[in-house]
């Protein structure tokens, strides 16, 4: 009985603490779904990742916020060797995990940490590998698996990566969810304790909010780490009040319920920057979406009719039907807020009758064609179907007909990997880490050909490009070959490329700093209100 | 009245069987890989496809599968979602307190005001308030519910500001939630204003969730009422000089109640499973987003173990009625 009491007293004193926070300096989000729980290695949806690894968290590196740039974060410092074969991180000393009811650290973060957080992902043996389910998704899907060969504790605060292959994006890949650094001491104790899901359930990280509380469905409470490392929060407390519909979050905001929302309907944005007393933020997502022919197939595997039926797309309309003017054209395959982005590229314009003289030219009359829509909405593309049916009377203007499939997702995604594919197909990508390698290796590399190679497309003058891209490790030595790389995708027209969704962020004019991230993430670290 | 019930409970067994195999069936049959689906646009090696096909069971026969499903129910074990990894139990009873006080209100809310409608109604068959009345229940029985949600948000919460726009309590409150009930959590916190806080969140959300079965109530006590009022013994009660009080009051409506507590009793396995609309504009942390949430992600565990305590509910609930007909009409409590 006495524990219990106590139990409840505590909470009773916390929860006045959290009220009096609450009506002070809380910072309220309405976010758009729950997180599937919080230890974000096991998890792959950005909803997860804004309520564990932004607040909660921290990596080796980051990105600045705002920018796909990679700065220090637990690692002050780090060494790339001269053949690229190993990584060596310098830990910053003196950084705290935070402590909760059942466990208080008795030791700053060390080498043992980093290599626990990643080993546990690799290494079978770990006895963490098969905890809560135990897929770490996004360390397969990064191939960290066949990228890293070990990892050694140097000393007590010095980290070596050995790799199997020069690889540049890697140092991005350290700054991404999945590569969260949770604490050794931590994991030992709750396994020791028989509650090793307590990991993912009751999260310790080093991050600028402590973990609170989470009422499934409902409420998620962080409170200021009051000895975080870098620069504090600027609030006591960050509350996030999960609000599934877009409207409602609307009205939340205007009631003063939240501060801030994510994902309004696009319909609303324009009443939202009209209404005096809300602010709207916007920028270009990292995403792209595409259609990609089947390069295999006849005709399309000639680049001159991909290129006259990019041209008879009229791509302004899809952006204002489609994304309902929450959209941009996309003349490239990445993203105009990544770094090496080529802006001299120009786009195909748009232009039925030329299309249709070049089609003639290249001997291709009567055309029939699939192309597949999904069934699904996706950032990259809030309603396939309709874009199908707007490219179905594009194509029809140069005589093209046009017929429109469509499958249950899995099926989708299965269906149209295959290498000999009847059609064009309607997709799009989100990016991971922030790296041009990661839309055009993953997208349009040699190696993806019958899987992320939707147009399965395979240019040896291109993948020499890309490959060599990633050999090289500054920035500087890689940007050139990607806008290039650029330039010999827009020749060939593997895909019409169509759009990038553009991201709005909804709030109350007394939030202050906040900052639009490009990968996607929503990340109230250095949030504050005016009084 | 024991053998009555007796009776009843062993038809659950065979109910209860059939109830895992649509429910194991269901999901199954609905074509998408759950691994494909949650690798997305990312997709796997084959390799990786076959280490987690063996890590979920399915490359076991589909059999197996189902005989380890059964055996796991019997044992008590619903297993653990594939998407948060925890189990099927610890997530329903989260979220279940959340829809069944939500669900009680709505009843209470619909009971209240339908029984008394429909019997007024009847009294005063054709005459105006009996058509204003249906004609306003066949509104209330056809009205999109997200619409219709939306549209008291934005009067009462957006215009009027009288009630708040979603969620259960104010965010200010922060209290242990042992029950998972907000207004007996909220009372037993004993925080000044937590419990009135906890009523105005519920006000919308009940009203929402309440209007269906509120105006099929007052539809069905209208016509059962109108049945027994054209009856010979009421005529007889009439014709004795009985108050029309009494009349309508004891000896209509008692008879007129076994219609109604059918209808009622089959509302509540609607409103527990059926909450969906109602629970996501609200943001209202309940089951019905859970399991539809779980069948777009093709979570397996999640839409068997769901759907199996669901139908558990429904069939306790109309076991409930069973042994309620009992209490009202003593000719079936006897058969």
């Amino acid at each position: 009985m006495m524990p219990m009491k106590r139990d409840i007293a505590t909470a009773v004193l916390l929860a006045t603490l959290g009220a009096s926070a609450a009506s002070a300096q809380s910072l309220v989000y309405c976010s758009e779904g729950s997180p599937e729980g919080f230890d974000p290695a096991l998890y792959t949806a950005g909803t997860t990742f804004d309520a564990s690894s932004h607040p909660l968290y921290d990596k080796l590196v980051e990105f600045k916020t705002g920018t796909t740039e990679v700065v220090p974060g637990l690692a002050e410092s780090w060494e790339v060797s001269d053949d690229g074969m190993t990584v060596t991180f310098k830990l910053r000393e003196g950084v705290q995990f935070h402590s909760n009811d059942q466990f208080t650290p008795t030791r700053d973060l060390n080498a043992d940490d980093v290599i626990f957080s990643f080993d546990r992902q690799g290494n079978s043996e770990n006895p963490y590998n098969s905890v809560s389910g135990g897929t770490f998704e996004y360390y397969e899907s990064m191939s960290m698996p066949d990228l890293v060969e070990s990892i050694e504790k140097v000393d007590d605060y010095t980290v070596r990566f050995n790799l199997t292959r020069p690889e540049a994006p890697f140092i991005a890949n350290m700054a991404m969810d999945f590569a969260s650094i949770l604490s050794k001491e931590y994991a030992d104790a709750m396994m020791e304790a028989g509650t090793p899901e307590m990991l993912n359930q009751q999260p310790v990280g080093t991050g600028p909010f402590t973990f609170q509380a989470y009422q499934k469905d409902a409420v998620i409470r962080y409170l200021r780490n009051e000895d975080y490392w870098g620069d504090p929060a600027k609030v006591e407390a960050l509350i996030f009040a999960i609000t599934p519909d877009a409207s409602v979050r609307y009205q939340k905001v205007q009631a003063g319920e939240c501060h801030i929302m994510a994902y309004p309907n696009p319909a609303d944005v324009q009443a939202m920057k009209d209404a005096e007393d809300i602010v709207v933020m916007e920028q270009e997502g990292l995403n792209v979406g595409y259609l990609a022919y089947n390069t295999n197939m006849e005709p399309f595997d000639n680049p001159n009719v991909r290129k006259a039926l990019n041209m008879a797309i009229d791509k302004d309309a899809i952006i204002d039907v489609v994304f309902q003017g929450s959209g941009e054209v996309a003349k490239n395959p990445i993203p105009p807020t990544m770094w090496s982005y080529n802006d001299a590229v120009e786009d195909d314009e748009y232009d039925p009758e030329a299309a249709r003289a070049m089609l003639e030219e290249e001997g291709v009359t009567d055309l029939s064609m699939k192309v597949w829509a999904m069934p699904v909405q996706r950032p990259y593309n809030p309603n396939a179907r309709r874009m199908a049916e707007l490219l179905q009377e594009d194509f029809a203007q140069v005589g093209v007909d046009v017929e429109i499939v469509s499958y249950e997702w899995g099926e989708y995604l299965e269906r149209s990997k295959a290498e000999d594919r009847d059609g064009a197909v309607l997709l799009g990508w989100t990016g991971d880490n922030g790296d041009p390698d990661n839309f055009l290796a993953v997208l349009l590399g040699c190696d993806a050909v019958g899987n992320s190679n939707r147009a399965n497309w395979c240019h040896e003058p291109f993948d020499e490009v890309i490959q060599e891209a990633k050999t090289k490790s500054t920035q500087e030595e890689r940007t050139p070959l990607y806008e290039e790389a650029q330039v010999i995708f827009k020749e060939q027209a593997p895909w019409a490329t169509i759009a990038h969704s553009v991201v709005f962020m909804t709030m109350r004019p007394e939030v202050e700093g906040y900052v639009v991230h490009p990968l996607g993430g929503h990340i109230f670290n250095q949030v504050g209100l005016s009084e | 009245m024991l053998n009555y019930i007796l009776a009843r409970i062993l038809t659950f067994v065979p109910t209860f069987i059939g109830v895992t195999l649509i429910s194991f069936g269901f999901i199954r049959a609905l074509p998408g890989d759950p691994i494909v689906v949650m690798a997305g646009e990312r997709g796997l090696t084959e390799e990786r496809y076959a280490e987690l096909s063996a890590q979920y069971g399915f490359d076991q026969p589909i059999w197996i599968q189902f005989w380890d499903y059964l055996t796991g129910v019997l044992r008590g074990d619903l297993g653990q979602s594939f998407v948060t990894k925890r189990p099927v139990w610890d997530e329903f009873f989260a979220l279940f307190p959340a829809t069944l006080e939500l669900s009680i209100c709505a009843m209470i809310f619909a009971v209240v005001l339908g029984l008394p409608a429909g019997v007024i109604a009847a009294v005063n068959r054709g005459k105006f308030f009996d058509r204003a009345l249906m004609s306003t229940a066949l509104v209330g029985y056809s009205m999109p519910i997200f619409w219709w949600a939306l549209l008291l948000i934005i009067v009462f919460s957006g215009i009027l500001q009288w009630t708040p726009v979603s969620g259960r309590i104010d965010l200010l409150y922060f209290f242990p939630d042992p029950t998972g009930f907000m207004l007996i959590d909220s009372l037993a916190s004993g925080q000044s204003g937590a419990f009135l806080s906890a009523v105005r969140h519920l006000l919308l959300p009940t009203i929402v969730l309440g209007t269906i079965p509120l105006a099929v109530i007052a539809r069905q006590t209208r016509s059962a009422m109108l049945e027994v009022l054209g009856e010979d013994y009421i005529r007889t009660a009439r014709a004795k000089g009985l108050a029309p009080g009494r009349i309508n009051g004891i000896h209509a409506l008692r008879n007129a109640l076994i219609p109604v507590i059918t209808v009622i009793g089959l509302s509540v396995g609607t409103l527990l499973a059926g909450a969906i609309l109602t629970e996501t504009i609200f943001s209202w942390p309940g089951i019905g987003k859970w399991m539809v949430d779980s069948i777009f992600r093709r979570d397996y565990p999640v839409v068997q173990g769901g759907l199996l305590l669901i139908a558990v509910m429904v069939m306790l609930v109309n076991l409930t009625v069973d042994m309620l007909y009992g209490v009202i009409n003593p000719k079936i409590r006897k058969r």
